[in-house]
């Protein structure tokens, strides 16, 4: 029981820190740009305007394209039940798999892209193509990291995979963990859409690869569509901040550790936001044909990860 | 026992019926394909009834038909519990695939002759049958030539088309090039052995001399190779499966591919009792090239049927990758590893019958609505066709391998087998090569899903481009039902897991012959597997160590850290939970929620198909991408009517450069015909010389064997 009210904490929890972490993404762009920009309640305001507003859909579309926002948001919501957040020890830690996490992400990807074609206009054809090849590509840079870490492990279970490094202490500090973790944060840039990759802040066909998907999509399903990606890529940083620096999570179930762990999880989703705004305001998006050269590139050292794991430990 | 022993009778029995019925109603077409496709479908139902309970341990079934005076025409039967899998696999998609076809083929009636092409079909699926029942390699042999010429005449249906033609022949010697390894195999097993039983070979395969099983380890790879399709033997296949009807190339594609795996399996692991290391890095890397290949190949293409025939290479990779892993870990000693990859391996056998066969039946029921194959000329198919569109879909999230269908879960145990692979004994370099292994699997699994993003997308949504598909109407019932039966399969196999893994332990417990480890492997809610290896090596080997977390949900949480853990039917409850509350509260929260169909939006023009994206532009980003694997070509010209401002007419020509084609088959050829050039003197036209070759050779053979 205790548990599942754990998990049910966690999802929540989650949920609402979402649209904050893109308010404060939005808002550190904005100081290191020399603006005030929007407050950081912001997009929580976006997302109760458009649940107020009447939604458009495309004389072209079929069910498709309805079903899909609750799709997108439904597997974020079973994936939010499977990471661990505050505490290894949620009801859902056990079936919480690696691979089962990459492959809900791809489900959803799936239908974002093929909700993309369903109006038939250009733009959300030429996103959808981006996206999957894109996001084919990242696939081996975002897994890499994550299948060494579960080697160190011994097992593709999450849960057990932050417990290892949580309880072995700064000694896992190694170079392979270091390398894995370089290559599954360019992996989670692709991933949730940020400059140099994608640009989330604009609609503009040259650009654009996850906001040219959600073109058609207004009103409630919108809000849905919205809701999913702030919750995918606070769930993207979830994971790199817990499978490489898990120190805080709770692995009792007391008030004390957990109260802890809320407090060391949020600081920690927070500051990758914070280091992802930087990145953001100190480059420029890369060509789109550039950004394979980025994800080979974390791919390989990914790969170097890899191989000093094995390597160093003999 | 005697019930369904008597299946199998009965599934011999129907299908011979079949044939000869269809065959002698060929004048009536309609009542020939009736009673063609009616009483495969029987056939077929027996077929699982006798499979099922041969798994379970029900029935065996053993005819000897060794002939008395020529000891070599043996045609034993002998089934064991491989074999009984491998009817399940065929009987089940034959099944499906026979009650689609009672109304698809009579599309093809006045265009081919259905009562020849209904006894092909019939005898096609029981040469299939009585090849994996076969105890004896002469049997195989036999129903495997046999297999492969009815399929060749399946093949070239269509034979007015040249192209047909052309792909038939590239078919049939591709396949006999195969044929004659395996046959040199076989022969080398016989020449040890003495007798072309298997159960005697399989005792006495394990101690043959390295140099000779690796021969005929190399012999079995190439021939099973060439007819699975592996690259760069995979020429033949697509361009033979798209000329066949669809549901043949459902068959071809589903189960005639497979019986490769099986040959493979029986005589690589059974026989021979795997081998040295390499074996399976060999096959793990032809299986990791044929996989991320055939699928770049797949996104390439855009007549549906090439594209599917190019997944079916990707997923053989992936079976062999499933397969490879499983020899390496029996190259070390490790034969209870080996079973989980083993059955990743099989499992995923089943799991592309079923999904591939679904998508071939799909393109085949597009093909019956619009007559066409090509992806660039549909559209706004879903809303014309939503029966076939919906399974298309669930066709399309399988083989993507997207939870909670069944293509993931074989998929999940690969990649755990190839993780495995990090932990075991030996070289490092090893341990290094099966996490990328399984990253190659990833780029190959997200890659198949953008190829069907693309097939699905393209196909059957936003609107029609050509008048062909905006006048397609859904197809009739039983081609309907047909495709409902593996869509089901895809969807429960993929929630209950076990229930195939159930079947799969025993065919895994006699082919590696240790003690099954499977049931813990997955019982009805679970599949975990262990990392870590220790468990395995020594005397502690068996329970501990593989799926140590069994049933229910209240142990599984103090099994964590010693395995992986799955339950498909946990993601799927919460994944309809989620859904289900999303809709509810979005439903009641806030003012909005009223819909509107309007125009899209097109920057205020009007939006015409032609500014859809087209199947060829999706893929355009990963035809640069791979460029330096792809070769694409294209040719534009332009015709103005002021230069350079306004244009008349482009026309845009593209291609995929076929290198192996070119690099190996076209040299390959060319030394062939040279060398025949040169041969040719020996053909003067006179029979008395030719009679003389034939003595002569007579001769020589007679001095060679004393």
């Amino acid at each position: 029981m205790l548990k599942a009210v754990l998990t049910l904490y966690q999802v929540l929890l989650l949920m609402a820190a979402a649209p904050l972490l893109v308010g404060v993404i939005k808002k550190t762009k904005a100081f290191f740009q020399g603006r005030r920009g929007p407050g950081i309640f912001q997009p929580c305001y976006d997302l109760a305007k458009y649940m107020n507003k009447e939604s458009v859909v495309s004389e072209h579309a079929s069910w498709i394209f309805r079903v899909t926002p609750y799709v997108y948001l439904g597997s974020m919501l079973v994936i939010s039940f499977l990471v661990p957040v505050v505490t290894t020890g949620g009801s859902g830690a056990f079936t919480g798999d690696v691979i089962l996490i990459i492959y809900l992400l791809a489900l959803a990807r799936f239908f974002l892209a093929i909700a993309g074609l369903d109006a038939g206009s250009s733009f959300g054809g030429m996103a959808s193509s981006r996206e999957a090849a894109l996001s084919s590509i990242a696939e081996p840079a975002l897994v890499l990291p994550l299948f060494t870490m579960a080697l160190a492990a011994g097992t593709t279970n999450l849960a057990a995979m932050v417990g290892r490094v949580a309880q072995e202490g700064f000694s896992v500090l190694t170079p392979a963990h270091l390398m894995s973790l370089g290559a599954l944060f360019v992996a989670a840039i692709a991933e949730t859409g940020r400059i140099p990759v994608d640009n989330p802040d604009t609609h503009l066909e040259l650009t654009m690869i996850h906001e040219g998907m959600l073109l058609e999509y207004s009103g409630k399903p919108l809000a849905l569509l919205t809701l999913g990606a702030a919750l995918k890529q606070i769930l993207i940083f979830t994971l790199l901040a817990n499978v490489f620096f898990p120190w805080g999570i709770a692995l009792e179930l007391n008030l004390g550790s957990l109260v802890l762990g809320t407090l060391v999880f949020l600081l920690k989703v927070f500051l990758v936001g914070i280091i992802m705004a930087v990145i953001e305001t100190s480059m420029a998006k890369m060509r789109l044909f550039k950004v394979p050269d980025l994800l080979t590139g974390s791919f390989l050292l990914g790969l170097l990860g890899l191989i000093t794991a094995f390597l160093l430990r003999g | 026992m005697l019930f369904y022993q008597s299946a199998f009778y009965l599934v011999i029995g129907l299908l011979v019926l079949g044939g000869l019925f269809s065959l002698a109603a060929r004048s009536r077409a309609r009542l020939s394909v009736a009673l063609a496709y009616a009483l495969s479908t029987a056939g077929s139902l027996a077929g699982i009834i006798f499979g099922v309970s041969a798994l379970m341990g029900r029935v065996t079934l053993d005819v000897n038909l060794q002939s008395a005076s020529i000891p070599a025409l043996d045609f034993s039967l002998h089934l064991d519990a491989l074999s009984a899998f491998f009817i399940v696999v065929i009987s089940t998609i034959s099944l499906a695939v026979s009650v689609f076809s009672i109304t698809y083929m009579k599309e093809y009636i006045g265009k081919y002759d259905v009562g020849v092409v209904g006894l092909l079909y019939n005898f096609f699926i029981l040469a299939m049958i009585l090849l994996v029942s076969g105890g004896t390699s002469f049997v195989f042999l036999f129903c495997w030539e046999l297999m492969s010429l009815i399929s060749y005449f399946l093949v070239v249906s269509d034979h007015r088309d040249a192209k047909v033609r052309q792909a038939g022949f590239i078919y049939i010697v591709m396949t006999h090039i195969g044929t004659l390894f395996i046959i040199a195999a076989f022969l080398l097993l016989y020449r040890e052995t003495g007798s072309f039983s298997f159960a005697k070979a399989a005792a006495l395969g394990p101690t043959l001399a390295p140099a000779l099983k690796t021969g005929i380890f190399l012999l079995v790879t190439l021939g099973f190779g060439t007819k699975a399709g592996i690259i760069p033997l995979h020429i033949w296949l697509p361009k033979a499966h798209p000329a066949a009807p669809s549901n043949v190339s459902a068959l071809m594609s589903g189960v005639m591919l497979k019986t490769a795996i099986y040959g493979f399996v029986r005589v690589v692991v059974q026989i021979l009792g795997g081998g040295p290391v390499w074996w399976g890095v060999l096959v793990l890397a032809l299986g990791a090239v044929s996989a991320l290949l055939g699928v770049m190949y797949a996104l390439m293409e855009h007549d549906i049927k090439r594209l599917l025939a190019y997944h079916s290479v990707e997923n053989i990779g992936i079976i062999l990758m499933g397969i490879g892993a499983a020899l390496i870990f029996m190259g070390y000693g490790l034969p209870q590893v080996g079973m989980i990859a083993l059955a990743a391996g099989l499992f995923h056998v089943f799991n592309h019958a079923v999904f591939k066969a679904l998508l071939f039946l799909g393109a085949g029921a597009i093909h019956y609505a619009t007559g066409t194959r090509d992806v660039e000329k549909m559209g706004g198919l879903l809303r014309r066709m939503p029966w076939t569109g919906f399974f298309f879909l669930i066709g399309s999230v399988s083989i993507s391998a997207l939870p909670p269908f069944n293509g993931f879960v074989s998929e999940w145990l690969t990649f755990q087998s190839l993780l495995m692979l990090g932990s075991a004994p030996g070289s490092t370099a090893l341990k290094i090569a099966g996490p990328v292994f399984a990253a190659s699997l990833a780029l190959t699994g997200a890659l198949a899903a953008a190829c069907f993003v693309k097939a699905f997308g393209i196909q059957f949504l936003a609107q029609p481009r050509s008048a062909a598909a905006a006048g397609a109407e859904e197809v009739p019932a039983s081609m309907r039902v047909g495709m409902a039966v593996l869509a089901v399969i895809s969807f429960v196999v993929g929630v209950f897991p076990a229930s195939i893994i159930r079947l799969l332990s025993p065919v895994i417990a006699a082919l590696v012959g240790a003690e099954s480890v499977l049931p813990a492997l997955g019982s009805y809610r679970w599949l975990s597997v262990s990392l870590r290896l220790d468990g395995f090596s020594g005397a502690g080997a068996g329970a501990g160590a593989v799926g140590a977390a069994t049933t229910g949900a209240a142990a599984a949480p103090s099994a964590i850290g010693s395995v992986g853990a799955l339950s498909p039917l946990l993601v799927l409850g919460l994944l309809v939970i989620a859904i289900a509350l999303i809709y509810l509260i979005a439903k009641r929260v806030g003012r909005g929620g009223t819909v509107r169909v309007d125009e899209t939006w097109n920057c205020g023009m009007e939006l015409t198909p032609q500014m859809e994206y087209t199947a060829t532009s999706f893929s355009k980003p990963i035809r640069i991408i791979f460029r330096r694997i792809l070769f694409p070509t294209r040719e534009v010209e332009k015709e103005y009517l002021l230069k350079p401002y306004f244009t008349s007419r482009i026309v845009y020509k593209g291609a995929i450069k076929p290198v192996f084609e070119d690099r190996v088959y076209r040299p390959l050829t060319g030394i062939f015909l040279k060398f025949s050039a040169k041969m040719r003197f020996l053909q003067s036209g006179s029979i008395h010389l030719y009679v003389g070759y034939i003595f002569v050779t007579l001769v020589v053979l007679l001095i060679f064997t004393r």
